[in-house]
């Protein structure tokens, strides 16, 4: 009852934190999108390369959050931007790479040789066969893995307030140093049902945007 | 219309094509044929620059593969793959299309060809047209995977064994509408195949092939008759000269200009015939030829009157433009030596008897 007390009192400061963590995760995923897949298509040429990019991903991803954060502190002191918004940004790209490049190389990898075969006997370009063929069937896939990665990074950006770069994990951060379980609660209820919400959206884009004859009945 | 010349395909010190010279003429069927491993396959991908030739050259209409750009090249040649390779993301139309779009036809135009090739593998194209790949059997798949490779119209079509994933029921079918679109089309097709039954019912030649090499290239009824070793016999199958039967037509087996009797005719008449002609039983024709039973000598003894008192029905007559197979086996289900033949208005044209389809078989033979 507190809680929400709480809650009402600070409405407008929970959605000022609520957008500034949706600022956070919608551009790190956006950028990683334009690294991420196009990453997973190159690797699609290379079973080595692959095989590197993959577990360097992967490497990435059990770095904890806020030590990579502190990693890039000194790195971006000299451009004056060691802690804020922008290392935050810069972490969550990172993180974001994996699941991206992972999806988009799954799903390419997996479309049946034949389509492939075909394509080239029919004299497709290996452009067009990705935009008319691989592309379109490979897309709820990649989709899947952009929903991962912002599910993942909701999470993440949660660590980002303590290098100032704000979101709802301020109220989380607050909770705990203040012992005060009413902003404990608001902090992590907020995230949770942010979390719930991107993942159904992305949802629903991924059923749009998968192509007709590849719908289940 | 296609010539390979000295073709040899070297994948690190193994050679799976070695020095194979074909020469195929416009509107043709060559058949390559052999067991998995042999060569065929890379044969025909060599000619469509999906597999670079390590030696030797390939013509086209006189003009060498080599030097055309292989995208350009595929598209002016049709190609079938046994996986079939709809897209799934494309309608059955758009899938037909793809290469009249990519060659950037009119849209209307294509899409109305589309239509026109549907309707001649049996496909409506009211209901077919605008559906997706997964909603149509594999057969109906694969008539469109066929029907995909005539769309842009070009004058060569690879086919790689495209019939070899479909029930035997259906690929009898196919076959025989892909026969028939080849009858209007008269496409030069290059078709892989391991089927020895489907390389003798859709080839003009025959090509098989053996670790690489060349073995026999020749006529269905040459290789079936002469194979040359001791592979291809075996490969061709000890039943070999029953295979034959189905590349010779009744026509060209029958007895022409046969004796006949009507029903008005006097019985001493029908015997004298049959006497003279030396056989034991003759057809008796109605009023326009056609077809109604027959009499025998035997039956005939000692009798009187006219022979439409005494005549016994036929089991069965074939037609004259259907096979020896098909004929031989009406002999064996109706325990008869003989056979009538009739046009489709069951007209009387001759008849065939199991002597006259032994002697033909023979010809080959006794020729040599």
């Amino acid at each position: 009852m507190e809680t929400l007390n709480f809650a009402i009192a600070n409405w407008p400061q929970i959605l000022a934190r609520g957008w500034e963590h949706i600022s956070l995760v919608g551009v790190s995923v956006s950028i990683a999108v334009f690294t991420g897949v196009p990453i997973g298509i190159l690797i699609t040429q290379s079973r080595v390369a692959a095989d590197r990019v993959l577990y360097a991903a992967a490497i990435i991803m059990t770095i904890p959050s806020i030590a990579f954060f502190g990693l890039l502190i000194p790195v971006l002191s000299p451009i004056g931007h060691g802690i804020g918004y922008l290392p935050a940004v810069i972490a969550l790209i990172f993180y974001s790479q994996l699941p991206i490049i992972r999806n988009t190389y799954a799903a390419i990898m997996n479309i049946d040789p034949a389509l492939r075969e075909a394509a080239r006997g029919m004299g497709m370009t290996a452009f067009r066969r990705l935009r008319e063929v691989e592309l379109p069937i490979a897309l709820p896939v990649i989709v899947n893995g952009v929903r991962n990665a912002v599910v993942l990074n909701i999470a993440i950006a949660t660590i980002a307030t303590y290098i100032g770069a704000g979101g709802l994990g301020v109220f989380i951060s607050r909770g705990i140093s203040q012992t005060d379980p009413r902003q404990l609660i608001t902090g992590a209820v907020a995230v949770s049902v942010l979390a719930i919400i991107a993942d159904l959206g992305l949802l629903l884009l991924q059923r749009r945007l998968t192509p007709v004859g590849l719908r289940q009945p | 219309m296609i010539r390979l010349k000295n073709l040899t395909k070297i994948y690190g010190g193994i050679t799976a094509v070695d020095n194979v010279s074909i020469e195929v003429g416009a509107g043709e069927v060559c058949v390559l044929l052999g067991p998995s491993g042999c060569g065929k396959t890379t044969t025909m991908k060599m000619i469509n620059r999906l597999i670079e030739p390590s030696g030797g050259r390939i013509f086209i209409g006189g003009k060498d593969v080599t030097e055309v750009d292989p995208v350009q090249l595929r598209r002016s040649i049709g190609y079938v793959i046994q996986q079939i390779g709809l897209f799934p993301n494309k309608t059955v139309e758009d899938n037909i299309c793809v290469v009249p779009d990519m060659l950037g036809q009119d849209r209307k135009t294509s899409r109305k060809r589309a239509a026109e090739l549907l309707e001649m593998v049996n496909l409506e194209p009211a209901a077919y047209a605008k559906r997706y790949p997964k909603e149509l059997s594999g057969g109906q798949q694969q008539r469109v995977g066929v029907i995909r490779a005539l769309a842009a119209d070009p004058p060569v079509l690879l086919m790689d064994e495209p019939f070899g994933a479909i029930d035997p029921i259906n690929r009898e079918v196919i076959q025989d509408e892909f026969m028939k679109l080849q009858a209007a089309m008269k496409k030069t097709v290059i078709f892989v195949s391991h089927d020895i039954d489907e390389a003798v019912k859709m080839a003009s030649r025959i090509a098989i092939f053996r670790s690489g090499r060349l073995i026999q290239y020749d006529t269905p009824d040459n290789i079936l008759a002469h194979p040359v070793d001791s592979f291809v016999a075996d490969f061709v199958g000890h039943d070999r000269t029953l295979k034959r039967l189905r590349l010779i037509t009744v026509r060209d087996a029958m007895a022409t200009e046969p004796p006949r009797v009507t029903p008005d005719d006097d019985v001493d008449t029908a015997v004298a015939l049959m006497k003279r002609h030396g056989h034991v039983s003759v057809v008796m024709v109605g009023p326009q030829g056609k077809v109604l039973g027959f009499v025998r000598l035997e039956a005939l003894h000692g009798k009187r009157g006219r022979v439409g008192e005494h005549y016994e029905k036929l089991t069965s007559v074939v037609h004259v433009d259907d096979n020896l197979r098909n004929a031989v086996s009406q002999m064996f289900a109706n325990d008869q030596s003989w056979l009538a033949c009739v046009s489709t208005e069951g007209v009387y044209q001759g008849y065939i008897t199991q002597r006259s389809i032994t002697h033909l078989l023979g010809a080959t033979y006794r020729d040599r």
